[in-house]
């Protein structure tokens, strides 16, 4: 087992745009050459965060919200896995909301693929953060009351140093957004718009292929303020790619002992090192 | 001789730098010190003191009585004076409370500005009560050196001399041999982290919890530490547990309030089996309470904190000591058993200095229990006799991954709602909490080993009742004492022994709903004949436990 990514059957809708995402994750992973043992998939809950069930890497699946701590603990003790966070809209910007926005200020080297479709898929149809102000919804029956969040402004504003967006319909593309942000040394934000082909009858497959869009050629992602505008762009037209990208100081490298030691985890303990601490006692 | 000094006046008066350099004077000078600090959550103004006792004998606690108050302003004059001996003495720079010819006065100020440095006023007192106490000169100048750098040095040295000219000896310490430590129950847990290895320490600042992030921050560099300030105590437990399922030793603490927050990881921990340590250093709640004080009134949350159950280990520490040696085995049994080790001190521990013989390091054993030679599909849950699975590294093993899951799982640890795996789940983690008592450490026994009188306390009271229970054994009391440290799983074997011929069982907590009570009474079926609790933000002192408990016996 294990030296190729296998798949177990998922228990996701038929048509949902998740099955795209793990086609898409995986040909990301093999097309780098990266081994399912130098893998960690970690999520919170939700539809989305059942990912690393289906795949066959290590996988830290814990709590709502709450995936970006264990993914930065893990990465912070292993410096050699690959850390990827894969959770949906509600998980990550609701629940874990306070997770991601400092989470990017650390720029630890994770990349974070967000499931987004626009709900909360798996305790049926309720709003998310990014549900769009007015919809109705099995909770919301006359209508989103609050203002939708924007992932990737935010990202950007809090110094995000990649900042991309990508739709579960376009695989190829998708398997490129991938790449790029697990070889990008620090955080980097994929926000994956995806149908819920239960939940949400807004924002469907066709909805999202009418509006997207690549990024041109020529289009400058080292540029913030351009990047911004296109984080804003999201009605009859949303683009999709990377929008920013330039390079940071990841957190590891702000520890030296890391930065230039060994992977934390392969650290001899030795309890007699530690008792010259004993000395400003004495 | 036993003597004890308050050294009190506001927040920003130095009285943290005067009570370090006094308490290791006196230490240099062979004796024992125990200091414990009441301190206001304010940073300028109110009230703060530290009490030091130092004697001879092994001391664990503080006294009612002082011999000694040296009174940085005139409220610590009204809040301490009837505390002072009538052999004993007050002493005030001479322009404090003026009018009282109670107190001695000396030229504290008036050498200050003629040295022209004012912060040195505290020093030139420093000098005077060492003298008093016939402390050599030498000794105090060494510990002056060691704490300042150079220039500051300098004036402080003169300070103390011009001291030293002011008091008298009057009861000079027999100069010993110190081979002892002078340190805190946060130093002792921090200290005791890192010698286990810890690699890993994250978390957010709560009084009175924050020594330890700060001690292992200070040490991080140079013992390969990561050391996080998280963005909240959610964050921390969740991150610690990243952090060891990738293999390093793990740790987070708060107090109260950031345990609450902590709750929902510390069920996670539960059904991924994934080891951690976390301590609570205890403050009075609800809710903020009294941030920079103690009680022991957690105790009942952190035996059942978390959805669903799992089995969990809570060790209260009792001294500094034990709290160095404990946290050391709260790792090796968490990673034992893949479960979380709760340990749990208070502020009066936390923030009281005491000397301890140094700390073996020698004899420290690290065990991991962690497999390499795995190969194929590796079960994180397999289900075996012990209920504990095999545990091994992500990412070291080519062709083998490892799966953690806070769902219900099999044993892969692939979501399941199979009922019968869910039984099989349930029964496999609870049988490691049916192992993890034959691990539990009986209580210490302090005194008769069939007492009419059994005194029942745990955690950081172990001080203030040893001392009472050795007085009244000195009186002829038949009296016995057991301190609880290891509290979950409970240990019943010395409790049941004792209480057998005991016609009294008195129950001794800083808690008001007698929390180890009802946990006696749950588990050993015993209930207490007394209760003799204290809840008011304040430590017991050693003479309060023994009044209280001689006036139920
Ligand atoms: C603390 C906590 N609160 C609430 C839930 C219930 N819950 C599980 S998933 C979820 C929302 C899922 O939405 P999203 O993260 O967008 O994932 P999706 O199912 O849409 O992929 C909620 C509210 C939970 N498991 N834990
Ligand atoms: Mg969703």
């Amino acid at each position: 087992m294990a030296d190729r990514y296998e798949l177990h059957e998922p228990s996701w809708c038929p048509g949902c745009g998740n099955y795209m995402i793990r086609t898409a994750l995986k040909m990301a992973l093999e097309e780098l050459n990266i081994k399912p043992h130098e893998v960690v998939i970690v999520s919170g809950i939700g539809q989305a965060a059942k990912m690393p069930h289906y795949i066959s890497v290590n996988g830290f699946n814990g709590l709502h919200g709450r995936a970006i701590p264990p993914a930065i603990g893990i990465k912070m003790a292993n410096k050699d896995l690959h850390v990827i966070v894969e959770s949906g809209d509600g998980d990550t910007y609701g629940e874990g909301g306070n997770h991601f926005i400092h989470g990017i200020r650390r720029n630890i080297d994770i990349a974070h693929f967000v499931h987004n479709n626009q709900i909360y898929g798996l305790t049926k149809g309720q709003a998310s953060p990014t549900t769009a102000m007015g919809q109705i919804t099995t909770l919301q029956f006359d209508g989103v009351k609050v203002e939708p969040l924007n992932p990737l402004a935010l990202a950007l504003t809090m110094g995000a140093g990649f900042v991309a967006r990508g739709f579960s319909g376009d695989i190829p593309h998708l398997v490129g957004l991938m790449k790029e942000a697990i070889k990008y040394k620090g955080y980097a934000l994929v926000d994956i718009l995806q149908p819920c082909v239960v939940w949400n009858r807004v924002n469907t497959f066709s909805w999202y292929k009418n509006r997207v869009y690549h990024l041109p050629e020529s289009y400058d992602y080292t540029n913030k303020e351009e990047a911004m505008k296109k984080a804003l762009e999201f009605g009859d037209r949303i683009p999709i790619g990377i929008l920013y990208k330039v390079e940071k100081e990841t957190y590891l490298d702000r520890f030296d002992f890391i930065k230039e030691g060994p992977p934390l985890v392969d650290v001899e303990l030795n309890p007699l090192d530690a008792e010259r601490l004993m000395e400003e006692f004495r | 001789m036993d003597y004890s000094l308050i050294v009190g006046g506001e927040a920003g008066q130095g009285m943290d730098t005067f009570a370090s350099l006094f308490e290791k004077a006196i230490k240099r000078c062979g004796y024992n010190v125990y200091a414990y600090s009441d301190y206001m959550s304010r940073i300028r103004g109110g009230h703060n003191f530290f009490n030091i006792r130092f004697s001879k004998d092994n001391i664990l606690a503080i006294k009612d009585r002082i011999d000694i108050l040296f009174a940085l302003n005139e409220e610590s004059v009204g809040i301490h004076k009837e505390k002072v001996k009538e052999t004993g003495i007050i002493i005030a720079d001479e322009k404090v409370a003026k009018e009282d010819n109670s107190i001695t006065h000396l030229k504290l100020s008036e050498i200050a500005s003629s040295l022209k440095n004012k912060r040195v006023e505290n020093t030139v007192g420093l000098g005077a009560i060492l003298n008093y106490f016939g402390v050599p000169i030498h000794i105090a100048s060494q510990v002056i050196r060691e704490e300042f750098k150079e220039e500051i040095a300098e004036v402080n040295l003169r300070a103390l001399e011009e001291g030293y000219k002011l008091l008298d000896t009057r009861y000079p310490l027999q100069i010993r041999e110190d081979d002892k430590i002078l340190i805190n129950g946060n130093e002792a847990v921090a200290l005791g982290a890192i010698a286990a290895g810890c690699k890993f320490y994250c978390g957010y600042p709560m009084t009175p919890s924050t020594g330890v992030l700060n001690y292992i921050a200070r040490y991080a560099n140079e013992f390969n530490i990561v050391v996080d300030q998280v963005e909240d105590e959610v964050a921390a437990l969740n991150m610690a547990l990243g952090a060891s399922y990738a293999g390093v030793r793990a740790m987070t603490g708060s107090s109260g309030g950031g345990f609450a927050l902590m709750v929902e990881a510390l069920s996670l921990a539960g059904i991924i089996e994934v080891p951690v340590v976390l301590i609570n250093v205890q403050r009075p709640g609800p809710a903020t309470g009294f941030p920079t004080r103690t009680e022991q009134a957690d105790l009942r949350f952190m035996i059942h904190a978390g959805h669903g159950e799992f089995p969990r280990m809570v060790i209260a520490l009792r001294d500094t000591e034990d709290a160095f040696y404990q946290t050391v085995r709260a790792f090796n049994i968490a990673e034992k058993y893949h479960i979380p080790v709760l340990l749990m001190s208070d502020q009066h521990l936390a923030d009281g200095v005491t000397t301890k013989k140094p700390f073996n390091f020698k004899d420290i054993k690290i065990e991991r229990h962690i497999e390499s030679n795995i190969k194929g599909e590796f079960k994180t849950y397999e289900l075996t006799e012990s209920g504990i699975s095999p545990r091994i590294i992500p990412g070291k093993i080519e062709g083998t991954t490892v799966l953690v899951d806070s769902d219900e799982h099999d044993e892969y640890g692939h979501i399941t709602e199979s009922a019968e795996i869910r039984t099989k789940m349930v029964d496999k983690r609870l049988r490691k909490f049916e192992l993890l008592k034959e691990e539990v450490q009986e209580p210490w026994h302090i005194g008769d080993q069939e007492p009419e009188n059994l005194v029942v306390c745990w955690g950081s009271t172990y001080g203030a009742v040893k001392e009472a229970v050795e007085k009244l054994l000195n009186e002829g009391v038949s009296i016995a004492a057991l301190v609880f440290g290891d509290i979950w799983p409970f240990p019943t074997n010395k409790l049941l022994n004792l209480s057998r011929k005991a016609k009294k069982i008195i129950d001794v907590e800083q808690n008001a709903m007698a929390q180890l009570d009802s946990l006696i009474r749950e588990v050993a079926l015993l209930k207490s004949d007394h209760k003799i609790l204290k809840y008011d933000g304040r430590p017991f002192t050693t003479d309060e436990v023994y009044r209280r408990i001689k006036e139920v016996i």
